[in-house]
């Protein structure tokens, strides 16, 4: 875990800071379809995918940073809750949504 | 301020930018959208400050973070739900 420092860059932060990086648009991403997407259900679906993809993207890079192979697994299972919640949590908001009309 | 932080910071800014729809969204199905993004995006700044501030603990306040999220969506679909089948007129400031 070394957050400065560029000259002692190894492979495994590279790898690491590339997947931060690549997680950046996809939240930006999913915050514009947010706000400009017309419907409900379009903004959903702005959200629950380019969002769930941006954080397994930081997850990615972090798994890099870390040493332990535990917190590894743990930063693994967290995606996955989010996943799954985020999934359950989508269909709710969009069958409310459709009862709504 | 590292690299690190200012990521955190870009995905914050991303967060904030989607509260614009908590100010204008029409139904309250989209304000909740929002918070489903602060979901998302807070468990993301979390896992990031792990490394930025060199908190390993921060990790489980991101696995309270997301497991909160989920149920704060359930709630609010369950509180529709009996608004719904009730007397649902007169709450206009809801929707």
């Amino acid at each position: 875990m070394r957050g400065k420092g560029r000259g002692e860059m190894s492979f495994t932060d590279l790898l690491g800071w590339f997947f931060f990086l690549l997680a950046v648009p996809f939240f930006w991403g999913g915050s514009l379809g947010l706000l400009r997407f017309p419907d409900t259900n379009t903004r959903l679906h702005a959200l629950t995918k380019a969002d769930n993809l941006g954080l397994g993207f930081v997850v990615a890079g972090s798994i890099f940073f870390t040493k332990d192979w535990t917190v590894a697994l743990k930063l693994i299972l967290i995606w996955l809750a989010v996943l799954i919640a985020s999934t359950v949590s989508c269909f709710l908001i969009a069958n409310s949504a459709y009862k709504r009309k | 301020m590292n690299l690190f932080t200012w990521i955190a910071l870009v995905i914050l800014l991303s967060v904030f930018a989607g509260l614009i729809r908590v100010l204008k969204g029409p139904t309250a199905a989209d304000r909740m959208l929002a918070a489903q993004l602060f979901g998302t995006g807070g468990v993301a700044i979390l896992l990031i400050l792990v490394h930025a501030m060199q908190m390993p603990s921060l990790v489980d306040v991101a696995l309270v973070y997301a497991l909160l999220a989920a149920i704060t969506m359930v709630v609010f679909v369950k509180w529709q739900w009996n608004d719904h089948e009730g007397e649902g007129e007169g709450r206009d400031e809801f929707h």
